[in-house]
């Protein structure tokens, strides 16, 4: 059955793979979006998956887009419907003149499908029960057989997925042998027995450039070992466990001596997530450059830790991957919902330094940056980061890396500035930056030498009960997070074409849905500056922005707006003039939803231009 | 913890170990512990032991969690780098630490309320994970800092100095390290400095977990006639199972006891472990012999004390996790970062 009206588009669609968890589906949907990649064609994958190992469904979302728009589009325009369990759902989403792939094996009644789409039937099974014996074979190779009937159906080229399998099974010759021929019985049967291509085409092109595919976890690994992080103490939790395991797979590879075959870091299983943060404690105090990885409920069993970290004064670098909250919430969806637990993490006045990643390279580079802040401020440093970045691969810059640059240890005192008789003062303001000098465990026999403590001290560290000695640490400590405004990365602006008086502001993930978005607005004539905050404390540029703006949108994935929360709380702003644009369904917020809702709070206020978009 | 430091007098004669220390060079600030508590005692015999083995106390890292006997780091070891953490967090603070730095001494300090309730979990994991350190346990059945709860260790039918019956299970810390795998296991008395001095020794010369639990009668809560933690009743039934002496290979040390009674272990720094068995069946190097042991003397009602366990061939937490002979902190940027080649090849894999 065909429908008169079918999509009709070259490099600018969105495909969808509906499957059962557990069914190995994985690698071959991976494979599709590489081959777009590799065929010069920008691609944006994004997983959405149940919190279980098998037999729940699952989705594997591939953005086609030559223009480079990477954010979430919404819609679908193909549906590759290979879990019988959701048909029904599937089937109701795809966008009207689409396509609908399926195992054909087993006929389906005509009500199960729909008039205005095109559906296209390939009997996987019956093929697969043909070719194989083995019954995990069989459905291994279902997968890599549709990857192949997609190849033909959307006329890419053949060549560029084998050479994919030849690449991810180097030095297996079997497996790229089997490989290679079920993508080829899969691309066979299509040109022979459908019409292809279809509507939706893949044509090479050259908009990828030099950049490179990787998700966000595995980058802040590589940041953390780029960073000299030599020790990580951790709990496993969705969606931030591949930070760690790529940490230690990269510290295999560069980080093993070569003479003695020793490992030149130590990752260690905690038993819990209070241990975890316990160990990087521990190692940070003692000179070591530690981190840990988790997520929100994670943050929520560390926070006693926090503000001994914070009080006491101690360097950690925590990679918060956020996920649905608060308590489990949706632990496999994303959410920017973690900003104000992080900020103010712990009991009292405290206040942590934050960096907000936008993508992978900023996962590596801000991951990086961390330690080097960390040390620098001898407090905890959080990178917040969330599923949906950090569990996708996506397209970004390739990693660079200036080999000149030298960590920054901040202020250690030495043997031999103790030794020449140098005032030592743990909590000692010699600087007028609220930053004091720290010295590590057994540098001097009679110097230096001190008593960390969560308890009130003096400037000397000795314990002290006094309202002055207090009053003295909490306002060096207000300089330090002033003087830690001036660290973190500073904010970037992106200007609308013309001058305006309304202002976006957005964070981390939400970056690209949100560069899309200004170009669906300016588009449709509203003009709207951008400007992507990386950092907490918020610095002057930002109050700034606030203030150049009659009106601010706050984009960001929470429901309370958290963000603008923080705003208006540190840079004492009026809060009327910060408007919310919140998502928080656990999906990846889109360029439709955020051009949508800014055009219809335009269009409310009765300020023109005042067209709204299709949303 | 206290903010008055000790006064620097010094009689010109007081004895000097090997590196020229005095003890008052192991000492700290003067204690705010009540008057003849048992933590002091304990501190006291932490400062002969780490002079006795000619310990720089700068090598050495002294952390606690939260309580009384937490507080006692801070009297001892003065030139040492100190950490009172969060309650019932000491293991885990102290592990990350060891990461750290393998070169340094860890001696980590608790309380039984600090290690067997909230700290439970990390005085496990402490303990099965290797994590090389001495663990002292100051162990007084009740809440200090609080005025006078019981503790999870407190004996059930004993009573709290308001009158108030135990009704729960105490939970015997020893008999619980022994069966998590640590490799050092002793219990001791505080007023026993005999005792207690030589088992510091040995931990602190030990490869691996050396858990000591320290019987600590508190003199303000638990000192009374209901306790089983009071002085009179820990004398009372108290039942040494042997005395341990430390013979460093340098500086070998005569004993006064008996040779025919004396039982030689080689540890892994190869310092040697001199036991003197007052039980002629007690072998401290059968684990499950230690743990039967325990379990039998406790149904008598007695405190057994001295050498439990030790296993002279034990390897650390660095040796499970292979990590280099150089400390981690250490490591220079050469050591660390892959540099820009290492990327360039990396972003090639990712296209």
């Amino acid at each position: 059955m065909k429908s008169a009206q079918s999509i009709a588009s070259i490099n600018d669609f969105v495909i969808k793979f509906a499957n059962v968890n557990g069914s190995g589906s994985a690698s071959a949907n991976e494979l599709f979006a590489r081959a777009v990649m590799r065929m010069g064609v920008p691609v944006a994958p994004r997983n959405i998956f149940p919190s279980n190992i098998q037999g729940l469904p699952t989705w594997y979302e591939v953005r086609v887009s030559e223009a480079g728009w990477l954010g979430a589009r919404g819609g679908c325009d193909m549906m590759i419907a290979m879990n019988p369990q959701t048909w029904d759902r599937d089937v109701a989403s795809l966008d009207a003149g689409g396509y609908l792939f399926y195992d054909s094996t087993k006929p389906m009644p005509a009500s199960k499908f729909r008039d205005d789409i095109t559906v296209l039937g390939v009997p996987l099974t019956a093929m697969c029960n043909r070719e194989y014996t083995d019954p995990r074979q069989r459905q291994l190779f279902k997968n890599v057989m549709y990857v192949g009937a997609l190849i033909a159906l959307l006329d890419m080229e053949f060549g560029v997925a084998e050479a994919l399998i030849v690449d991810r099974y180097r030095g297996k010759d079997p497996l790229i042998q089997a490989n290679v021929h079920a993508l080829r019985l899969g691309y066979d049967y299509v040109r022979a027995y459908l019409p292809c291509p279809i509507g939706l085409t893949i044509r090479r092109a050259d908009a990828v450039g030099d950049r490179i595919f990787i998700d966000g976890n595995s980058a802040c690994g590589l940041g953390a070992v780029y960073g000299g992080a030599t020790v990580t103490g951790w709990y496993p939790i969705t969606p931030s466990t591949s930070v760690i395991e790529s940490f230690t797979s990269y510290c295999r590879k560069y980080r093993t001596d070569p003479d003695s075959g020793h490992a030149r870091y130590a990752a260690v299983q905690a038993e819990d997530e209070l241990a975890s943060i316990g160990m990087v404690i521990g190692a940070a105090w003692n000179g070591a450059r530690a981190f840990t990885a988790t997520s929100g409920p994670g943050i929520s069993l560390m926070q006693e830790f926090f503000g001994l970290a914070y009080f006491a004064e101690i360097p950690a670098v925590i990679f918060d991957v956020q996920r649905g909250s608060p308590s489990t919430g949706m632990p496999t969806k994303t959410q920017q919902s973690d900003l104000v637990a992080c900020a103010y993490a712990s009991h009292g006045d405290t206040r942590h330094v934050l960096l907000f990643p936008e993508n992978p390279y900023e996962c590596f580079t801000f991951g990086a940056l961390a330690f080097d802040l960390a040390d620098r401020l001898q407090t905890p440093v959080f990178v917040l980061s969330d599923l949906d970045m950090g569990m996708n691969e996506s397209l970004c810059k390739p990693f660079d890396w200036d080999d000149s640059r030298r960590y920054d240890r901040g202020k250690l005192m030495t043997y031999e500035e103790l030794e020449a008789g140098k005032d030592f003062g743990r909590y000692l303001d010699v600087d007028g930056d609220g930053i004091p000098y720290r010295t590590i465990p057994g540098t001097h026999p009679t110097k230096g030498a001190y008593f960390t403590r969560g308890t009130t001290r003096n400037a000397y560290a000795k314990y002290s009960e006094s309202g002055a000695d207090y009053v003295y640490n909490m306002e060096r400590l207000r300089r330090k997070f002033d003087t830690a405004k001036n660290l973190v990365p500073a904010p970037v602006l992106h200007a609308a074409s013309q001058p305006t008086r309304f202002g976006a502001i957005h964070y981390g993930s939400t970056s690209p849905a949100m560069a899309e978005a200004s170009a669906l607005l300016e588009a449709d004539g509203i003009h709207v500056d951008t400007l992507r905050v990386c950092g907490f404390p918020f610095c002057d540029e930002i109050l700034q922005f606030i203030a150049d703006h009659e009106q601010v949108f706050v984009v960001e994935q929470n429901e309370s707006g958290q963000l603008r929360s923080l705003l208006i709380n540190e840079g004492e702003i009026d809060p009327k003039k910060l408007v919310r644009v919140l998502h928080y369904d656990g999906s990846p917020i889109t360029a439709r939803f955020i051009s949508g809702r800014i055009a219809d709070a335009l269009s409310d206020r009765k300020i023109s231009p005042i067209r709204k978009v299709a949303s | 913890m206290t903010y008055l430091a000790k006064p620097k007098l010094l009689s010109a004669d007081a004895p000097r170990n090997a590196l020229g220390y005095t003890r008052r060079d192991y000492e700290g600030a003067i204690s705010t512990l009540c008057a003849g508590c048992g933590h002091d005692s304990i501190s006291a015999s932490i400062v002969q032991a780490c002079f006795d083995l000619d310990i720089e106390p700068h090598k050495v890292a002294k952390l606690s969690g939260i309580g009384c006997s937490s507080k006692t780091p801070d009297y001892f070891l003065g030139n040492s780098h100190g950490f009172n953490s969060v309650h019932g967090r000491m293991p885990s603070v102290l592990t990350g630490a060891a990461l750290a730095n393998r070169n340094l001494l860890y001696l980590g300090v608790s309380g039984d309320g600090d290690s067997a309730s909230i700290g439970i979990g990390q005085f496990a994991h402490a303990m099965r994970r290797g994590v090389n350190m001495t663990y002292i346990v100051e162990n007084n059945g009740v809440y200090g800092l609080t005025k006078g709860q019981f503790s999870a260790t407190a004996d059930k039918g004993s009573k709290s100095k308001k009158g108030v019956l135990n009704s729960d299970s105490p939970i015997d810390l020893a008999a619980l390290a022994l069966q998590l795998g640590a490799t050092y296991v002793a219990r001791s008395f505080s007023g026993d400095k005999e005792q207690l001095v030589p088992l510091i020794k040995g931990a602190l010369r030990h490869n691996g977990p050396a858990l000591i639990d320290v019987l600590s009668p508190c003199v303000t809560f638990n000192n009374h006639s209901g306790s089983t933690r009071s002085y009179d009743y820990v004398r009372q039934h108290n039942e040494a199972v042997n005395r341990v002496e430390v013979i460093l290979p340098r500086d070998p040390i005569e004993t006064s006891y008996p040779p025919g009674s004396l039982r030689r272990i080689v540890q892994h720094d190869g310092s040697i472990l001199h036991l003197r068995k007052l039980d002629v069946d007690y072998d401290p190097s059968d684990r499950i012999g230690a743990m039967n042991h325990l379990q039998e003397r406790q149904a008598l009602g007695e405190i057994v004390t001295g050498l439990l366990y030790v296993d002279s061939s034990a390897q650390d937490m660095h040796s499970h996790l292979n990590t280099v002979e150089k400390p981690l902190n250490q490591l220079g940027d050469a050591y660390l970062c892959p540099g820009s080649k290492a990327l360039e090849a990396l972003n090639a894999l990712l296209r």
